[in-house]
């Protein structure tokens, strides 16, 4: 197994272990930890994981597989998560994604080749009265237009 | 009293830290129930107040404390459902931004009235930066001797734990987020045994939503007679009411219960901007089947929403403008359940990605009357052969669609 995680990594590991009666509980803020340092989940990640709550990699995997906020695979520097449902749809969302798509020439799920960018839709960001939404490495940005998110793009590949 | 002292959305500047809450008499509430009231009496007064579950299925919250076993060994759980993830909903959001200490002496005072100690708290993961000061609330509480051990110096103690959910609409269910908090997919149980008395690793536990509990210190401070008051005799107190679409002023409108939808569409979010008109009203999260313009006469409470046919679920409010082709509505409404579907239930997994096929096809191809027939059968394919809510959440807003703008439909996939 090549995959280890930094010493501070590691001990936010121990801590959230700590919080639960089961060690399966910590799978999430596990996962999450091991993301925020290495952008995703190798395979080994995946195994290292689940030596550490001791469970079989497939406990892994069907967490993997089923939530959609871990990614398998190296993503952009930056997220951009795209709201489409119904009030930012009201609110012209899809028109917004048609010229993020454009501005980017890439399809949701995908990554600008710099490496800037990855972009993803999303189901409700809870942000409805800021439609249309969206959000930056988890922040908030609404009610965007064509202009605002061209703005928003070319900061990211300048900065990100 | 101050008005403000009660609102779930105070407006004080900075309003969600301790001083400030101090300053609106914060953990006063829940000092008097810990020191000067049994655990029984808590519940009592709970129950007394009404108060419906805001997350959506509108379950009185005192009812559900009264299913734990009091007699239980070993551990018992409180579970926060902060996994807000019902389209169109966006209140407990403001909650956990402006008053995460009213969340935290609720759930000290649910605590208390069901003898537990330890709490989590599931946030979806899009709430992430949110869940960042819900923390830094409860180090303050707890550095305060408002958390931990030896609350108000009593022998009672409470832990709390904020535990990130990871990207599943399925996790709002309450079984769901329990098998999603023991680390596994989020697919909900059989029930029963309730969680009430298995639950959270196997144990007695509590779910309740943000707003639920955030209203539990009114309750306390001021009595189950005055909350009633505030709202109707079987479904007390204030809700946050959200409203998004086509309104001059989106937002979070804290009302009494039983405020007419058309009050709160027209007066405080103030109506359809210049020019626009209302063609339908969605008056509780996408799951609630959709409203016409002649239907929004109605109190906004959980028995009179359902008696219409929908249903208040999480008070989230979707004005659809004059001009809204229905069959986009139609699709964002699909697209949701199939992709959310999480898969354990044969008829909800085939038949959510059956009717977005059925959508998609019509949109492209165009179709007929019977594909509407054929949408409706899926639609009641679902319903009731499910194990939990999301079947009958899918189904109705689908059904409701088609039969409210029929010949428009039919209209718009004429070839």
């Amino acid at each position: 197994m090549s995959y280890t995680p930094s010493p501070a990594a590691l001990a936010r590991i121990e801590q959230t272990l700590a919080r639960y009666p089961e060690r399966l509980a910590a799978i999430l803020p596990v996962l999450q930890v091991v993301q925020a340092e290495s952008g995703f989940i190798s395979k080994d990640a995946e195994d290292w994981v689940a030596a550490t709550l001791a469970v079989e990699p497939v406990r892994v995997r069907e967490i993997l597989s089923f939530y959609t906020m871990f990614r398998r695979a190296p993503g952009g520097r930056a997220t951009l998560q795209v709201c489409r449902n119904i009030s930012c749809a009201l609110a012209g969302a899809e028109d917004i994604l048609d010229f993020i798509k454009d501005k980017l020439a890439i399809g949701p799920g995908e990554t600008t080749p710099d490496g800037a960018v990855t972009l993803v839709t999303a189901e409700c960001l809870g942000h409805c009265d800021h439609a249309p939404c969206l959000q930056v490495n988890g922040v908030d940005h609404g009610p965007v237009t064509r202009e605002t998110v061209a703005a928003i793009i070319e900061e990211l590949k300048a900065h990100g | 009293m101050v008005e403000n002292e009660v609102r779930l959305l105070p407006d004080d500047d900075g309003s969600w830290q301790l001083e400030a809450y101090l300053r609106r008499n914060g953990y006063q509430a829940a000092r008097r129930a810990l020191t000067t009231m049994s655990p029984e009496a808590v519940v009592a007064e709970v129950c007394k107040a009404v108060i419906r579950g805001r997350g959506g299925a509108g379950f009185p919250a005192g009812t559900k404390w009264g299913f734990v076993p009091k007699d239980a060994a070993g551990p018992k759980y409180l579970c926060v459902n902060a996994d807000e993830g019902e389209p169109g909903t966006f209140k407990d959001r403001l909650i956990l931004v402006r008053a995460p200490h009213a969340l935290l002496e609720g759930m000290l005072i649910a605590a208390y009235g069901v003898g537990l100690r330890t709490a989590y708290v599931y946030v979806r993961a899009e709430y992430a930066g949110l869940a960042a000061r819900l923390a830094e609330a409860i180090a303050e509480a707890r550095a305060a001797g408002f958390l931990g051990e030896r609350v108000f110096g009593t022998g009672f103690g409470l832990d709390v734990v904020v535990h990130l959910g990871a990207g599943a609409y399925i996790c709002g269910e309450e079984t769901a987020l329990l098998e999603s908090l023991e680390g596994r997919r989020g697919q909900p149980r059989l029930k029963p045994p309730f969680p009430a008395t298995v639950g959270l690793f196997r144990a007695p536990t509590v779910i309740n939503n943000v707003e639920t509990l955030a209203a539990i210190p009114q309750i306390l401070a001021h009595g189950a007679d005055w909350f009633r008051g505030r709202g109707l005799p079987k479904d007390g107190g204030t809700r946050l009411f959200g409203v998004s679409g086509a309104v001059r002023r989106p937002g979070v409108y804290e009302l009494p219960v039983g405020t007419p939808l058309r009050t709160l569409i027209e007066v405080h979010a103030g109506g359809a901007p210049d020019g626009r008109s209302v063609k339908a009203v969605i008056p509780g999260g996408l799951s609630a089947p959709v409203l016409l313009p002649d239907e929004i006469d109605i109190p906004l409470d959980v028995d009179s929403l359902a008696k219409a046919g929908s249903m208040l679920g999480s008070a989230g409010v979707v004005v659809i403008p004059d001009g809204t082709p229905m069959l986009d509505v139609l699709h964002v409404t699909a697209r949701f359940y199939a992709h959310e579907s999480c898969g354990k239930c044969t008829p909800c997994r085939i038949g959510t990605s059956w009717i977005l096929k059925t959508v998609n096809r019509l949109r492209r191809d165009g179709g007929g009357p019977a594909d509407l027939d054929h949408l409706l059968r899926l639609a009641d394919g679902i319903r009731g052969r499910t194990l939990c809510p999301f079947g009958e959440g899918a189904a109705l807003p689908i059904r409701a669609l088609i039969l409210k703008f029929r010949g428009e439909l039919e209209q718009a996939v004429a070839r």
